[in-house]
């Protein structure tokens, strides 16, 4: 199922085990959007594990409306160019020539991501294709495991981005666990029907329940706002945090990030956090997903 | 020390988990390391695979910078992996801008020397001291070291391709670092290596 790529000389680039270990380094860090060089420098300053190269940051693709798409390849070079750390880069769903754009261009991981205007209502990308490893979203197990038997090697569970608000990743992620956790209890035969009614393939199903995780790390993504925001999503099991439109729309992004890497870092000692949390100046103003119309919703993108 | 030792797993960012896993699979008591009086209570500590820059920066915010230099100058056996290998290293070539090193290891070591992601790469390399045959090598963003002092031995190389001679592996008294991550692999043999240097048995 893994694209080896064997180079003559023997040794492998972009095999399963290059790409998935590429995301357990990742585990515990931050992961910053940044529209500009500038911004990733202040990322990378505040101790970010890596950065998300994109155009708009969630909440402006809101406001702006329209097709979100790949980034211009100029502004991804700047960024690579302006930090050591590794940079990531968003294509639409189904959008793999996208995909092949960003790999060329030397970014270190590719996020499949809702946040985008999808460009295919069928499938996704074939991740197997690719040396260079892929997150995608997802809202529950079966989504989850549908994304790793396509090559994801990370998963990151959908918040609603661009919204300040974590009540969707609070229930995303609550509904990956939960569903890890039952696929614990289930004998043989229940997996085979847990795997019919995921619609997941049975062995990576099997794998899951025989290892209690998935064999990816998770992390959590969408509506992180706040230092606490994101000690939530460890406390409730995500391995780190992606933090969107949080950082850079609030009063002072430098210190916001510096905090919110702390809190991630200190997710279960409320000492810390709260003193991080003191004088950060104004969050992002959240958006209420009542007020948001089923259309204007990304985590719902994605199948 | 014959008894068996407890080792530390510094816990600041990045595979700690996949260390502590493999400890747990040789049976050896391990435990995450966050705080600098957790380092009193462990005889030997991995610095794992992460994002170098990410871990210099907060163990300097936590202050375990001194302690950490303390403990292992005054001999406390130390195993780095890849980010941990740099963290180990005396001299640091490509950091990132004003980046420091906790330093032990007299060697010079060069930051995402074999490349972007697109580039990582696993390989198969002989390792001195590590009997069994060749390790099953996984290299993300991976260093090299560029040059060692005389004291430091030498214990594996890269074998393969453009890629091939690099020096990978090192050891210099009871510090040890790879530009790999053998907790990726679950071949346990460069673990227990560390865990007999920790008992003073290798």
């Amino acid at each position: 199922m893994t694209s080896t790529v064997d180079t003559p000389a023997g040794s492998a680039v972009g095999t399963t085990r290059v790409k998935r270990g590429m995301a357990e380094q990742l585990k515990n860090g931050v992961i910053m959007d940044v529209v500009t060089p500038e911004q990733a420098k202040i990322a990378e300053d505040a101790g970010a594990v890596a950065v998300m190269a994109l155009e708009r940051v969630p909440a402006d693709i809101r406001r702006h409306g329209g097709v979100a798409r790949m980034s211009d390849p100029d502004m991804i070079d700047g960024i690579i160019e302006a930090v050591s750390i590794p940079v990531m880069a968003k294509a639409r769903i189904g959008h793999f020539v996208e995909a092949q754009v960003l790999e060329s261009l030397g970014v270190d991981f590719i996020d499949e991501s809702e946040v985008l205007t999808p460009a295919d209502e069928a499938y996704h990308i074939d991740k197997w294709a690719f040396t260079v490893p892929f997150v995608c979203g997802a809202t529950n197990i079966g989504e989850a495991l549908r994304r790793i038997a396509e090559g994801a090697a990370m998963i990151r569970s959908k918040g609603e981005a661009g919204t300040g608000n974590v009540v969707e990743a609070t229930r995303h992620m609550r509904a990956i666990r939960r569903e890890i956790s039952r696929l614990g209890t289930l004998d043989e035969a229940e997996l085979f029907g847990a795997a019919k009614e995921m619609q997941a393939p049975y062995e990576v199903v099997k794998e899951v329940a025989r290892l209690g995780k998935l064999p990816v790390p998770l992390f959590s993504a969408g509506g992180v706002a706040t230092p606490a925001d994101a000690a939530l999503m460890r406390q409730l099991g995500a391995e780190s945090v992606f933090v969107g439109s949080g950082i850079f729309k609030s009063g002072d992004p430098a210190k916001r990030a510096d905090a919110i890497v702390q809190a991630t870092l200190h997710y279960q000692d409320p000492e810390v956090i709260a003193k991080v949390s003191r004088g950060l100046g104004d969050a992002m103003v959240g958006i209420n997903l009542d007020d948001l119309e089923e259309s204007e919703r990304y985590a719902g993108r994605g199948w | 020390m014959t008894a068996t030792p407890t080792i530390g797993v510094l816990a600041l960012q990045g595979d700690t988990a996949e260390h502590l896993r493999m400890l747990g699979e040789l049976g050896v008591p391990a435990e995450p390391v966050l705080h600098p009086e957790e380092l009193d209570r462990v005889d030997g500590l991995i610095l794992p695979g992460g994002e170098s820059t990410t871990m210099a920066k907060l163990a300097a915010r936590y202050d375990l910078v001194e302690p950490l230099r303390k403990h292992i100058g005054e001999g406390m056996p130390a195993y780095g992996t890849c980010a941990g290998m740099i963290l180990l290293a005396d001299r640091i070539l490509d950091g990132a801008e004003g980046q420091q090193s906790l330093g032990g290891l007299d060697m010079t070591v060069r930051r995402n020397a074999f490349g972007r992601q697109s580039e990582s790469f696993e390989d198969r390399i002989d390792v001195e001291g590590v009997s069994g045959g060749p390790f099953e090598a996984v290299f993300i963003r991976a260093p090299w070291v560029e040059s060692v002092g005389e004291s430091v031995r030498v214990l594996g190389k890269t074998a393969h391709g453009e890629r091939a001679g690099r020096i990978v592996a090192v050891r210099q008294g009871g510090l040890l670092a790879t530009s790999f991550h053998p907790e990726l692999t679950g071949d346990p043999r460069i673990h227990r290596l560390f865990v007999d240097m920790v008992k003073g048995q290798a």
